[in-house]
């Protein structure tokens, strides 16, 4: 189980360079520079093969540039013995490891014992590592377990209850997290398939979410995606090449404690159902008010373009892009990843899709708490959504090297 | 139930793979020769000519000097069958034949056709030699034929209460004994099932008929009988048929399950398969959809699995201690998690109505068979590693 980077079969073999796009991802990851390389062809890392670094300050996933598609798995412990749970973290690592940097997991999906099954699944053999990456994030039931609950961070504070929420056990909470973005999504499926084989006995699966089509993007550069209500979301989101941004509003600083959360964030997951079919028979007048944006451009009222800069007081004053901009919450801002998911239909007859609301944060008091309050409030989008899912974590900071893992800092308490 | 059992047919394959071993009961082309042996069976003996033979084709002239039918068997070291010749009357003479490889053999003579019969230790030497195969695992093998067959010997009776209520048209009764009837059957399902025509004629669902399939002519066995007790709540004529149908077929498994092939590997994977079956079927509520007894079976079938493992422990011990250590935490666990819905006292198999428990608790029955069923899955490689 060695980490093996040259073992075949490997995924990375398929790629060129990592290129100069994959500054983009080092970038986030807090500027540990690597290159992939093993052929003579540039390929930048916007390219959907390539391979995003698993090391640095900060985790990648975050502020990464949006893959296409999401797996996200939130877990229960089920063992009480604190070692074992630690083992399991390294296990996920080293694994994580692998898989981001398209390897597979232990010796591999063949070739091994007849009488055992295979250490990876392999269903993303042959498959370019995707810019796979794994996220993982510590829920505030875990800090209860193992003599923890001296380290939870102040900032991890339990969600209110919100007006209009409808929230399912059954799709909320988790003593843990992993989020797995990539761009194809048979890597983003294997990748946790993987972590939930290695911890079973550790811990379980409680609930997961498929999403596709980011309905926000860290490179504001690029096209703006649409959310499922056909609008374009996001465009005044965080970019990840933002430094100064993102140590404002999404890093936890040095000074903001615990120590060992210092380079990472906070992560609040919403399941949002969209009412469909009856967002499909509201007129266009009314769609538009409601958002405050034009459908086709994404222009905030009153103007031409998608980028400029909005005047909200045009707006109607439960429109949604009032109510949600950083000037209407003391200038709280998040990074936002959301993807939608559509899970077939709901037995009757409508649509069960929405948004999987995935949001990241220096400070959840100061982050999502006031923006969900103002919206929960008085937002006309309401009529259209539900919160029926929801669950907030403490994100560490990345995994600084081979020989570090991921949770480190709070099992041990160095930094 | 399941419709297909791959690893089954991969045991049988691999069985015969290694051993090469063909049972031909009828050769008449081979009188006498160097490799013939006599076998005189009394009620108390099993006398045979010789205990050396060589590799090749072997003959047994078996001569029944006793009062009761007999059988005489040619058996592996982990009593396997080679080749075996049934109902051999009082005065009557047999031949029995078979292509025997190197190694060590049994020749067994069972006067009334009943118990391990009376034993004769053979040895074939020259030609090419069987793998040599770890004693213990060929005791481990041994003793859990002792066990399938313990279990089916132990289910008839029970069976029979069950059988016996539905015919007196006792339907309070019926009930009562109907999850009772299916535990030796549940302990042991992988073997029965690998005789591939016995599972469906007595455990097959509603579900796993095929198309064109009739479900009042052509569904037998304990689930149509259970729809029977708690659905229609009524016992007619054709419940009192299948009743005695369901005896005769349990009858043959009883008959039939000591020449099961048995292997290491097919115990490992018979005891990961049972833990399957948990995960599929019991923890749904699928399996038994009218009485609810799904934690009965369940039950039945962890404690299978374990007996296989306990088994198999010695050896995979050696090879992979971290993984029995993992095992022997999760059996426990898994037995202490069940043991919050006995209802009845210590050793009883009274479980809570299945309907009855809820969702979040399925999950954690699930989360637990899944953290067993994981590392069981390891346990074939752990076993085979052995030299």
């Amino acid at each position: 189980m060695a980490e093996d980077n040259t073992r075949p079969p490997s995924r990375r073999s398929l790629l060129g360079w990592g290129g100069a796009g994959l500054a983009l991802g080092a970038a986030a990851a807090g500027g540990a520079v690597a290159m992939t390389r093993s052929g003579d062809e540039a390929v930048p890392a916007g390219d959907a093969g390539a391979a995003v670094p698993f090391h640095g300050a900060h985790q990648a996933g975050i502020a990464t540039a949006v893959q296409d598609r999401l797996h996200f798995a939130a877990f229960d412990v089920r063992t009480d013995d604190r070692e074992e749970f630690v083992q399991l973290l390294k296990d996920w690592t080293r694994a994580a490891a692998r898989m981001t940097a398209g390897h597979t997991v232990g010796e591999g999906a063949h070739g091994g014992l007849a009488e055992a099954p295979p250490d990876d699944t392999g269903e993303a053999l042959g498959l370019k590592p995707s810019r796979l990456t794994l996220t993982i994030g510590f829920g505030p039931s875990l800090f209860e377990r193992f003599d923890l609950s001296g380290r939870r961070p102040k900032a991890l504070v339990d969600l209110p209850k919100f007006p209009g929420d409808n929230l399912d056990k059954a799709r909320s909470g988790g003593d843990l997290c992993v989020q797995a973005c990539a761009d194809d999504p048979q890597v983003a499926v294997h990748a946790i398939r993987n972590l939930a084989r290695i911890g079973f006995g550790k811990v379980a699966v409680r609930w997961s979410q498929l999403g596709f089509g980011k309905t926000s993007s860290t490179t504001p550069d690029a096209q703006t995606p649409r959310n499922l209500f056909g609008f374009k979301d996001g465009t005044r989101n965080v970019s990840g090449q933002d430094t100064s941004a993102l140590a404002q509003h999404v890093w936890v600083g040095e000074k903001d404690g615990p120590d060992w959360m210092a380079g990472g964030s906070y992560l609040v997951a919403r399941r949002i159902r969209m009412n469909i079919e009856t967002w499909d028979r509201t007129s266009l007048g009314e769609q538009e008010d409601v958002f405050g944006r034009d459908k086709g451009e994404g222009a905030p009222v009153g103007k031409a373009k998608e980028h400029d800069e909005p005047f909200l007081k045009a707006m109607k004053p439960d429109a949604h892009v009032r109510l949600a901009h950083p000037d209407a919450n003391d200038g709280a801002t998040l990074l936002r990843r959301g993807y939608s998911f559509t899970d077939g239909t709901d037995g009757l007859g409508r649509l069960d899709a929405g948004l999987f609301f995935l949001a990241y944060q220096r400070d959840v008091r100061t982050g999502f708490i006031p923006v969900q309050r103002n919206l929960a409030r008085s937002d006309a989008l309401n009529e259209y959504i539900q919160h029926v899912g929801s669950a907030v974590f403490a994100v560490p900071p990345g995994v600084r090297d081979k020989d570090d893992w991921w949770g480190r800092g709070l099992f041990t308490g160095e930094a | 139930m399941r419709p297909a059992r791959l690893s089954v047919v991969t045991a049988v394959a691999t069985a015969a793979a290694l051993t090469a071993v063909t049972g031909c009961t009828e050769k008449s082309d081979a009188k006498g020769g160097a490799n013939s042996v006599s076998v005189t069976a009394t009620d108390d003996k099993c006398e045979v000519s010789k205990k050396e033979l060589s590799a090749g084709h072997v003959e047994l002239a078996i001569e029944n000097k006793g009062s009761k039918v007999t059988e005489v068997y040619i058996l592996f070291p982990d009593d396997r069958i080679v080749s075996e010749r049934e109902n051999i009357g009082p005065g009557t003479k047999q031949r029995l034949t078979a292509e025997v490889r190197a190694g060590s053999y049994e020749i067994a003579c069972k006067p009334g056709m009943k118990g391990d019969g009376i034993r004769q230790k053979i040895t074939v030497t020259g030609g090419g030699k069987t793998a040599k195969r770890d004693p213990r695992l060929d005791k481990a093998v041994a003793a859990y034929r002792a066990y399938t067959q313990a279990q089916a010997d132990e289910t008839l009776p029970k069976a029979k209460v069950f059988t016996d209520a539905v015919r007196k048209g006792d339907l309070a009764a019926a009930k009562k004994a109907y999850a009772d009837s299916r535990i030796g059957w549940e302990r042991t399902e992988p073997v029965a099932e690998s005789f591939g025509d016995i599972d469906p004629k007595v455990d097959v669902r509603e579900d796993g008929l095929e198309e064109g399939q009739d479900l009042e002519k052509d569904w037998t066995g304990w689930h149509r009988l259970e729809r029977a007790l708690w659905q229609d709540k009524k016992i007619g004529k054709r419940e009192k048929e299948l009743a005695t149908l369901l005896d005769k077929d349990l009858l043959d498994w009883q008959k039939r399950v000591g020449k099961a092939v048995i292997t290491p590997t097919s115990m490992a994977n018979g005891a990961k398969e049972l833990l399957d079956e948990v995960a599929t079927g019991k923890v749904t509520g699928e399996e038994e959809r009218y009485s609810h007894t799904d934690l009965v079976d369940f039950k039945a079938n962890v404690e299978g699995a374990e007996k296989s493992y306990e088994l198999l422990k010695p050896v995979a011990a050696e090879n992979d201690p971290k993984l029995t250590e993992e095992l022997d935490k999760q059996f426990a666990a898994l037995d202490k998690l069940l043991e919050k819905y006995r209802e009845g006292g210590k050793d009883s198999y009274d479980f809570v109505s299945y309907d009855k428990v809820g969702k979040a608790d399925r999950k954690e029955l699930q989360d637990g068979v899944n953290a067993l069923a994981e590392p069981l899955s390891k346990l074939a490689a752990a076993v085979v590693k052995s030299k």
